[in-house]
C-alpha cells in the first residue's frame, strides 16, 4: 500500500506538487530559460496525471488516455524549440535573459 | 511496488525542486533531466511502457539538449552581478503556488473515496497504438506532423541571425 486508499492518489499528489513547483519556477525566477523550464514541469505534471488517470481509472476505450499524453509530449516539444529559439532572438537583440529587464517590445 | 513508487516520488520531486532553486543555470538542466527521467520511470511504473520511452526519447534526448544549448549561446550560467536569481515580486508568486498546491491537494484528498480501489492493468500493445495511430487518429496525428514542421521552421526563422542588424 502507499499509506493513501487509492494507488492513485499519490501519483495525484506528487503531479500537483510538481505542478506547483513549476508554477513557482515560472513565476519568481528572472532568467527566461528558468521560466522556459518550470513551464516543461508543469506540461510533465499534466502528463503524468494522464497517465494516471488512464492506468487506474475504469476506461471503455483503452488507448485514450495513452494518446492523449503521447500528443500532450508532442505538443510540448514544439514549444520548447520555439521558447527557446524566442529567448535565444531576444538574448541577440537586447544582450539579456533576464525578464526583469525585458521591458520593450520593439527591439 | 509502494517503496518504488515513493523512491521515484522522492527523485523526481527533489529534481524538480534543485530545477527551480539552484543558482548556476546549468545544475539546473541537469536537475531537469533527473525531473524528466523520474517521471519515465514512474510511466513505466505505471505500466506505460510506450509512453514512457516516448518520455525518455523526446524530454531526456531532445528538450535537455535544447535547454543547455540554449543555457550556453546565451551565457545564462553566469550568475547575475546585482541581487539574486530572483524576481523582485517572489514572495507573490510562492504565495500563488503554495495556493495553488494546497488547492489541488485538498481536492484529491477530499475525492479519494469516490476514487475506484484496483483496476486491471489495461493491456496496450505497441501494435495497437500503431494501428490507432494510422486508423482512428490519423487526422490528430497528421496535425501534430504539421505542427512540429511549423514549429521547426519557425524556430530556425526565429533564432536565425538577421544580416541587417549584425553589430
Amino acid at each position: 500500500m502507499t499509506g493513501f486508499a487509492t494507488p492513485l492518489t499519490g501519483y495525484l499528489l506528487v503531479a500537483a506538487l510538481l505542478f506547483a513547483i513549476g508554477l513557482a519556477g515560472a513565476l519568481t525566477r528572472r532568467n527566461a530559460i528558468l521560466v522556459l523550464i518550470g513551464i516543461e514541469l508543469m506540461l510533465n505534471a499534466a502528463n503524468l496525471n494522464l497517465i494516471a488517470f488512464w492506468r487506474y481509472l475504469p476506461h471503455p476505450e483503452a488507448l485514450t488516455g495513452m494518446m492523449f499524453a503521447i500528443f500532450s509530449i508532442a505538443v510540448a516539444a514544439a514549444e520548447a524549440a520555439v521558447g527557446l529559439g524566442l529567448v535565444i532572438s531576444i538574448h541577440r537583440h537586447a544582450h539579456t535573459t533576464d525578464l526583469d529587464e525585458m521591458n520593450r517590445m520593439k527591439g | 511496488m509502494s517503496f518504488v513508487f515513493w523512491l521515484l516520488a522522492a527523485i523526481t520531486v527533489a529534481g524538480g525542486l534543485a530545477a527551480v532553486l539552484l543558482k548556476n543555470l546549468v545544475h539546473c538542466a541537469l536537475a531537469l533531466t533527473v525531473v524528466f527521467a523520474g517521471l519515465a520511470l514512474l510511466f513505466l511504473q505505471l505500466d506505460a511502457q510506450f509512453a514512457g520511452f516516448a518520455q525518455i526519447l523526446v524530454y531526456v534526448g531532445a528538450v535537455a539538449i535544447l535547454v543547455v544549448f540554449a543555457i550556453l549561446l546565451t551565457r545564462s550560467s553566469e550568475t547575475p552581478k546585482d541581487g539574486g536569481v530572483f524576481s523582485r515580486t517572489w514572495g507573490a508568486g510562492l504565495a500563488i503556488s503554495a495556493a495553488v498546491f494546497a488547492v489541488l491537494g485538498w481536492v484529491v484528498l477530499q475525492s479519494e473515496a469516490g476514487l475506484p480501489r484496483e483496476i486491471s492493468v489495461p493491456n496496450v500493445t505497441v501494435l495497437q497504438i500503431g494501428n490507432a495511430l494510422m486508423g482512428r487518429y490519423v487526422l490528430p496525428l497528421e496535425i501534430v506532423a504539421l505542427l512540429l514542421t511549423a514549429a521547426l521552421i519557425g524556430a530556425v526563422i526565429v533564432a536565425m541571425h538577421e544580416k541587417g542588424d549584425a553589430k
